[in-house]
């Protein structure tokens, strides 16, 4: 069994006794994974490709329902409720839990609609509010300086660290409770890198975040928490510094200290 | 002769004759482009675009019935085929799924269709659309035309939203948005200039048919715009009159001839602008 810690704030999420099974595949991806988020923390999975960080990633907003035939057992719970019942609202619950991913993914719009696409969809059409909210979200993901008097302009056309910023400007504009960030930095340079983690770490102030990182410095400097995976298992999870400098598992000391991965 | 020696000759010798072949394709469609100039403009006068077709002797005489009527048609055929062409291919890309055989079998049916000649299209029509009717009809070429335009845009349609990543339709799904509003708002956009591009090019194809027409809207020498009976079109008129005796006929066919090939010509440059702009 694997070795958590104690998470001393509120369990936002709760995962319990889950598996994860892609679709046509007898054998789970995700093996009976029971770990709880604490709220306004950041909580880093870590481990090799290929072991299911990304995957489990994907089941907090049900990203896996865009495809048929992926299958969840066991619960997911968020607020309280189990979210991976049939009548769960999924459109709702994506507003709740956000997602930045790996590659950024501006829309072919303009800066303004790209961050005002969230807010729209929640049935917002105030011309003052919505500038308001644009204003604010670009300034919460850093991007307000170099992007404020050019908000027409095609945020396609911006740079790769600023696209992400954009996307997390327009995550954030619609006030989710948790931000999932899918190996956010992986595709941009180090002082782009730099931009996003000193960005998630303002960011906890007001929003649960968890992290898919293949980076463990990078998982050093921005979690409180850390949770090792390792062939669809969760092996370990733990206070950041502790799970670094005094892991409880051999597994997750072979891993850290570089021995496989 | 050296080993070297050989190898450079047969160089040279494969070089000549791929060039030879590139030049004489180049020149048969200089040699169309430049005799389509060179009567077209001569025949090329305003009264082609503002008097109707007349017997020959009878001047003034134009185009311009068959102008209109080809428009007509073209447009007619458009409003048909693009949308059920866009929609048929956003079904296949955004909902049919790589498995799904219903999709396969639809778009291989599209594929089969898209070399089917033209001819045989029209004379399906002429079996459905004319001979029930008792007569020839703008609507019979115009449904003609449209099922020519299907395929095309249905083709076009379902590569260009495939080209659209996947990630894209994830960060909006990420957001909250429902399937429909991911499809209009995102993957449309990301694919628009590619789609506008083979709804231009399928406008090209058909504006350029004559077989299916010659079953179906057949040709009128009256100014006519009630789709309900024979409509006059450029194709076939270039066709009557280009095999006519009269030497004005023939003109005003090398004037037809130029028209049809000047917008043929306009609609791909403008297409092939479109993806670039996008690049």
């Amino acid at each position: 069994m694997a070795t958590i810690c104690e998470v001393a704030q509120n369990h936002i999420i709760e995962v319990k006794g889950f598996s994860f099974y892609y679709a046509g595949v007898d054998s789970p991806n995700l093996k009976n994974i029971n770990m709880p988020i604490g709220e306004g923390a950041v909580t880093a999975l870590i481990g090799p490709s290929g072991c299911g960080k990304t995957t489990l990633l994907r089941c907090f907003n049900r990203m896996h329902d865009l495809y048929p035939g992926n299958r969840y057992r066991g619960e997911i719970v968020f607020e309280g409720r189990n979210i991976l019942t049939k009548k769960e609202d999924l459109i709702k619950l994506r507003t709740r839990i956000g997602m930045i991913f790996q590659k950024p993914t501006p829309f072919p719009m303009s800066i303004y609609d790209n961050v005002a696409y969230g807010l729209r969809l929640q049935g917002i059409k105030s011309r003052s509010e919505l500038d308001g909210r644009v204003e604010q979200a670009l300034k919460d993901a850093a991007l307000w300086k170099e992007v404020g008097d050019r908000l027409k302009e095609s945020g396609t056309a911006l740079s790769g660290g600023q696209q992400q910023r954009l996307c997390i400007a327009r995550a954030i504009a619609v006030e989710p409770d948790v931000l999932l960030f899918d190996e956010p930095t992986s595709a941009l340079d180090p002082i782009s890198t730099q931009a996003i983690e000193e960005l998630i770490i303002k960011l906890k102030e007001r929003v649960t975040i968890v992290i898919v990182t293949h980076n463990m410095q990078q998982a050093a400097r921005v979690s409180d928490y850390t949770a090792f995976m390792y062939l669809g298992d969760l092996i370990e999870m733990g206070v950041t510094e502790e799970l670094f400098i005094t892991p409880k598992e051999e597994m997750t000391e072979q891993y850290i200290t570089g021995k496989f991965g | 002769m050296t080993r070297q020696n050989r190898r450079i000759l047969v160089n040279k010798v494969v070089m000549a004759l791929s060039t030879a072949a590139a030049v004489a394709g180049l020149i048969f469609l200089f040699w169309i482009i430049g005799v389509l100039f060179y009567k077209g403009f001569g025949a090329l006068n305003l009264d082609i675009f503002t008097y109707d077709m007349a017997p020959p002797g009878r001047e003034p005489s134009g185009l311009r019935n068959a102008l209109v009527g080809q428009l007509l048609l073209v447009l007619g055929a458009s409003f048909i085929g693009v949308p059920v062409g866009i929609l048929a291919g956003t079904y296949l890309s955004e909902y049919g799924g790589k498995k799904s055989r219903l999709a396969r079998l639809i778009r291989d049916i599209s594929d089969i269709m898209m070399s089917t000649p033209s001819i045989v299209i029209g004379a399906f029509v002429y079996a459905v659309l004319v001979e029930p009717f008792g007569h020839f009809s703008g609507w019979a070429g115009i449904a003609a035309l449209a099922v020519i335009m299907v395929p095309i845009v249905l083709r076009t349609t379902d590569d260009m939203l495939q080209l659209v990543p996947g990630s894209l339709r994830e960060a909006a799904a990420a957001l909250g948005a429902p399937k429909y509003k991911v499809i209009l708002q995102v993957v449309f956009r990301g694919a628009k200039a590619g789609i506008l591009t083979g709804v231009l090019l399928s406008v090209a194809r058909v504006a350029g048919e004559t077989a299916p027409l010659l079953f179906t809207s057949f040709s009128n020498n009256f100014f006519s715009t009630d789709l309900d009976r024979p409509i006059a079109s450029l194709t076939v008129t270039m066709f009557n009159y280009a095999t006519s005796p009269y030497e004005e006929w023939i003109d005003r066919g090398w004037a037809a001839a130029l028209i049809l090939a000047l917008f043929v010509l306009g609609a791909n440059i403008a297409g092939r602008m479109i993806v670039r702009r996008k690049r």
